[in-house]
């Protein structure tokens, strides 16, 4: 259940430098960060910052323009990451022959892989869901199958892309129950979300992307109770953050309707 | 008037009597058409996958070629198999022209660029919307390839059934390549082509009621595939 042994650990993560630029704009700017193994670490920032572009660069999905991405183990470093997205894309085929799939792409014997499968299906509560096809099931059911794919690889690092965006508060629930499970079990979380009640109810430690750049990194209790940037400030106030194209200078909404200054 | 309604009645009897000559024709009709489409899906659908998949020098062209040959007049499919399969033509040697497996040879032509196309199209929409996912997975394009195509495989066994649609309807290649010789390349299309111009029409209406209902069954078949297989797609 645990991730593999320290010594064979692939954190700490590195960015040094780290810009990502696409049709002339650059969209990730100057971004040096360490991710150290343990943790909960929760992206916050509004709408078109670039959190998914970042979870992208992190787990190679993308190539930095600029600056490096290093893992302490490089070699193999992609066998101990999953990623759970926004939108699950599952496969035409059963629940169980999804996880199955993931796992035979990973060259697991298919002796482990039935017990793998078992277990990873019954810590996401989707056991009687086994044979359905995998696409009748509801969107909270794939996000938690995704979870559960995830998970049966036992990565050392998860990824998960604002992976709640379209569900239901039940379904909201199971899914941070899912996600504090593989946290406890040995795995580094990285995620992203627009929802401020969800980092406070997971994060360790919150980053706070704006127009491609960090502008906070800080643990969570510092930055929900004491946050040093100015609009890092103005968003967990609930502000709107927003600006023009080729306009540099930043800019700030109003406070919502109704709330002092 | 007459002669229509008596030649009409006639090939219903042809073919509920089980007419050997009629049926003789149509069993190497569908030899020849499915052994064709066979041959044309094993090589069509890798090829039309690798197409869709895999960005190499010449692609464009590839992609160009495989949607322009779908419309190839089978005639000059014919023609051109026939200069290769003459005795005087680079694989004269063999002795085919004339025979069903000239006519095979001729209608996997006209259909693998079918399959090829439909294939293409398929596994490019598929590979957008599950790049990401295989890529996280470990799975680049190479490896995806498999799974792609049974992902895709209800839209595929249309694209299939399409080219037999177009292999079991043709004339002319079979026309050309096979001669259309009595108890050897006859086939459907070139005999209602011959009776015809002979007079027969009970024989060559028989055989148009068949391939009529072989290819309303075809369609009926590929309907019935995506409408029961909507659940699985949602």
């Amino acid at each position: 259940m645990t991730a593999p042994l320290d010594d064979t650990s692939i954190l700490p993560l590195e960015l040094t430098d780290v810009s990502f630029a696409a049709g002339g704009n650059r969209l990730i700017k100057d971004v040096t960060l360490r991710f150290e193994p343990g943790l909960k670490t929760v992206m916050i920032g509004p709408n078109g910052a670039g959190k998914s572009l970042f979870l992208r660069l992190c787990h190679g999905l993308l190539q930095p323009t600029q600056g490096s991405i290093r893992w302490q183990q490089e070699t193999g470093a992609g066998r101990h990451q999953a990623m759970v997205f926004q939108r699950p894309v599952m496969l035409r085929r059963s629940v169980a022959a999804n996880i199955d799939y993931a796992l035979k792409l990973r060259q697991i014997s298919r002796r482990n892989r039935g017990d793998i499968i078992d277990r990873v299906l019954h810590q996401t509560g989707l056991r009687r869901l086994a044979d359905q096809p995998a696409r009748v099931l509801s969107i909270g059911e794939q996000q938690k199958l995704a979870l559960a794919r995830a998970w049966a690889l036992e990565p050392q690092v998860l990824f998960l892309d604002e992976p709640t965006a379209s569900l239901d508060p039940a379904a909201i629930h199971s899914v941070e129950e899912i996600i504090a499970a593989i946290h406890d079990a040995g795995t580094r979380i990285i995620m992203t979300t627009h929802d401020l009640g969800q980092a406070r109810r997971i994060a360790d430690e919150v980053l706070f992307i704006n127009r491609g750049r960090i502008l906070e990194a800080a643990p969570a209790d510092r930055f929900f109770n004491a946050p040093e940037n100015d609009l890092a400030q103005a968003f967990l106030r609930g502000e709107l953050l927003w600006w023009n194209k080729g306009q540099d200078n930043r800019k700030q909404g109003m406070p919502p309707k109704g709330e002092n200054q | 008037m007459t002669d229509f309604s008596d030649a009409f009645a006639a090939a219903i009897g042809l073919v509920l009597g089980l007419d050997t000559s009629l049926t003789e024709i149509v069993g190497l009709s569908l030899r020849v058409s499915l052994t064709a489409v066979a041959i044309a899906a094993f090589i069509g659908l890798p090829v039309g996958a690798a197409i869709a998949l895999f960005r190499f020098p010449g692609r464009f062209f590839f992609v160009v070629a495989t949607n322009a040959l779908m419309g190839m007049p089978p005639v000059v499919v014919g023609l051109i198999v026939y200069l290769l399969l003459s005795r005087a033509g680079p694989f004269g040697v063999f002795g085919l022209l004339f025979t069903p497996t000239a006519m095979i040879v001729a209608q996997v032509l006209l259909v693998t660029p079918i399959i090829a196309a439909l294939t293409r199209q398929v596994i490019e929409d598929l590979w957008i919307e599950y790049e990401e996912q295989m890529r996280s997975l470990g799975a680049g394009p190479g490896r995806a390839v498999p799974a792609l195509l049974w992902d895709g495989r209800f839209t595929l066994i249309t694209a299939i059934l399409a080219g037999f649609g177009r292999a079991s309807a043709e004339v002319g290649a079979v026309m050309i390549v096979g001669g259309n010789i009595d108890h050897v390349t006859r086939v459907m299309t070139t005999s209602i082509a011959l009776e015809v111009s002979k007079g027969n029409l009970a024989l060559a209406l028989g055989l148009g009621m068949i391939l009529l209902v072989l290819s309303a069954s075809i369609n009926a078949a590929a309907y019935l595939i995506q409408h029961n297989t909507k659940r699985w797609h949602a």
